[in-house]
C-alpha cells in the first residue's frame, strides 16, 4: 500500500537526529514535527526569523506579529530567538541548518529539484526555497511518487524550471525511497513502503535507479 | 531635529514623487507599515517601483496600491495571495522581478551597507541567475547579485524611542531592519513612542542614525492564515 500523508510525514521525521536545527516546507513537511520523537532535540526554524517555532496557539494566544513561513498563527517555546529575515538566511546559507524537508514538482536523478514555477500558468515566487536548497546541509524531498495524471514525478531531468541544480539527497516518495548517490551516478532505490513492489515502482518511475542490495 | 511626526500624511511630505523606488516591510502581512501605506495611497505618487517580500492582499497592505494602479514594478520572493495583482501582471500591467528570499534580504542589507554586490549559490543554474555573472569559489558555482537602495523606505516597528532607535517584535521584524538601512529616507510607524532614555541600549534592534522620521499608529494586525488548536476537553 502507498504511504499515506501521515506516514509519509512519519517516515521523513525518522530523518531527524538528537540536536538538529530543521526546517520544514509547506504541505506535508509541516506535518513531520507531529512525529519528533519522544526524548530528540529538534528545532525547527521558520525562515521569516525565527528559530524554536512552538505548536499552534490556542485562540486566545493568537497574535498578529508571530507567523511562520507558511504565514500560519504559531507560537513561541522557551529556546525560541527571533531575528531578521537577512539573519535568517545567513543561517540558510551558511550551512548551519542541519536538514530541509521539502515538497516538490519533479526531482530528478542528479538531485535537481523543480518546485516553484509552472510556465504558462501564473507565477507566485520562488519565496525562500532557492536559498533553502542551495544551502542546508541536507536536502530531503517528501512528495507523492506520481502526479495527478500519473506520470512520475521522479525524473531523468527535470522539464520545469529548475529551484536548484544537483542539491537533493535523498527523496522519500508515497511508494519507496532513493538516495541521490554522492558520487553523481545516480539513484538508489533504498526502501520500498509496505506493500509496494520492486514492479510497482518500475512501472511507475521515468528515472533510472539501481536497488540496493536486500530491498524488494 | 525633530523626528517624530504627527501622522503618516505629514511624514511623508516631500519625500515622495513619480518613478520613486520604494522598499516597504513585512512578511506577508506581518509587520507591515499599514498607515504609512495607506498615506502613500493617498499621496496621489505614479509609477512606483515597490521592493518587498509579498505584495500584500486585496484591499489590503500593498493591495491598496496596486487597486490604485500607482505600482509599476514590484521586486518580490512570492506574490500568490493578490487576485488584483494577478490580473495586472497577466495583462501585463505591471512589472514583476522574482528574487528568492534570501536574495532579495541579503540584497537590501548589503545596499544599506555599501556593498554594491555579492556573491550567492542560491540560483545558480537556474533562472533566476540568466544573464548575471557566474564565479566559481573553490570548486562551487556562486552568481553575482547586486545591493539594493530605494528612494525612500517604509518600516514597521513595534517602539521608538524620539531619536529612532527602534526595538522589533516577534516575526514582525522579517524585512524592517534591513529596509531601514537602505533607504535614503526612512519613516517608521509604531505601536509606541517612548521618551529618549526608556529603551535599554543593549536591547535596541536598529539604531536611531537610519530613521529620519517616526509616527505613532494603531495597526489592524490583520492575520492571513489563523490557525489554532483545541484545548484539550474543550
Amino acid at each position: 500500500m502507498p504511504r499515506t500523508r501521515e506516514q509519509l510525514a512519519e517516515r521523513a521525521a525518522r530523518e531527524l537526529q538528537d540536536g538538529f536545527y530543521v526546517n520544514l516546507g509547506i504541505g506535508i513537511p509541516t506535518l513531520v514535527a507531529n512525529y519528533i520523537p519522544e526524548g530528540m532535540t529538534v528545532t525547527l526554524q521558520s525562515e521569516n526569523g525565527m528559530l524554536g517555532m512552538g505548536p499552534f496557539p490556542y485562540e486566545d494566544e493568537v497574535d498578529a506579529d508571530l507567523i511562520n513561513a507558511g504565514k500560519q498563527t504559531i507560537t513561541e517555546i522557551p529556546e525560541s530567538a527571533y531575528f531578521s529575515s537577512a539573519d535568517s538566511f545567513a543561517m540558510i546559507r551558511g550551512g548551519h541548518i542541519n536538514l530541509s524537508i521539502l515538497g516538490a514538482m519533479e526531482v530528478a536523478e542528479n538531485g535537481d529539484i523543480a518546485n516553484w514555477m509552472i510556465p504558462g500558468k501564473l507565477v507566485k515566487g520562488m519565496g525562500g526555497a532557492m536559498d533553502l536548497v542551495a544551502g542546508v546541509k541536507r536536502v530531503i524531498v517528501v512528495m507523492d511518487h506520481a502526479n495527478k495524471h500519473g506520470q512520475s514525478k521522479v525524473l531523468k531531468a527535470c522539464t520545469l524550471p529548475l529551484t536548484g541544480t544537483g542539491v537533493v539527497n535523498r527523496i522519500i516518495t508515497d511508494l519507496c525511497t532513493f538516495d541521490v548517490k554522492p558520487d553523481g551516478s545516480g539513484l538508489e532505490l533504498i526502501e520500498l513502503a509496505d506493500g509496494v513492489t520492486l514492479d510497482e515502482v518500475a512501472s511507475k518511475t521515468e528515472a533510472t535507479y539501481t536497488v540496493k542490495a536486500g530491498v524488494g | 531635529m525633530r523626528k517624530v511626526f504627527p501622522d503618516a500624511r505629514s511624514a511623508l511630505e516631500g519625500l515622495t514623487f513619480d518613478g520613486m523606488t520604494v522598499m516597504s516591510g513585512g512578511f506577508g502581512l506581518c509587520g507591515i507599515p499599514e498607515f504609512l501605506i495607506a498615506a502613500l495611497r493617498d499621496s496621489g505618487t505614479k509609477d512606483i517601483t515597490v521592493i518587498s517580500n509579498n505584495a500584500g492582499v486585496d484591499g489590503f497592505g500593498l493591495g491598496q496600491l496596486l487597486e490604485t494602479r500607482q505600482i509599476k514594478k514590484m521586486i518580490s520572493s512570492y506574490v500568490g495571495e493578490n487576485k488584483e495583482f494577478e490580473r495586472q501582471y497577466l495583462a501585463g500591467e505591471l512589472e514583476l522581478e522574482f528574487n528568492p528570499q534570501g536574495t532579495l534580504a541579503e540584497r537590501i542589507r548589503a545596499g544599506g551597507a555599501g556593498i554594491p554586490a555579492f556573491f550567492t549559490a542560491t540560483g545558480v543554474g537556474t533562472l533566476v541567475a540568466d544573464g548575471k555573472e557566474v564565479r566559481n569559489f573553490d570548486g562551487r558555482d556562486y552568481v553575482m547579485e547586486t545591493g539594493l537602495v530605494a528612494d525612500l523606505s517604509i518600516v514597521k516597528a513595534w517602539k521608538a524611542d524620539e531619536r529612532g532607535n527602534l526595538v522589533f517584535r516577534k516575526t514582525a521584524r522579517n524585512f524592517n531592519p534591513m529596509m531601514a538601512t537602505a533607504g535614503k529616507a526612512c519613516v517608521v510607524e509604531v505601536e509606541e513612542i517612548v521618551p529618549t532614555g526608556a529603551l535599554d541600549p543593549d536591547h535596541i534592534h536598529t539604531p536611531g542614525i537610519y530613521v529620519d522620521r517616526i509616527i505613532q499608529s494603531t495597526p489592524e494586525k490583520r492575520i492571513e492564515q489563523r490557525t489554532v488548536r483545541l484545548r484539550e476537553g474543550a
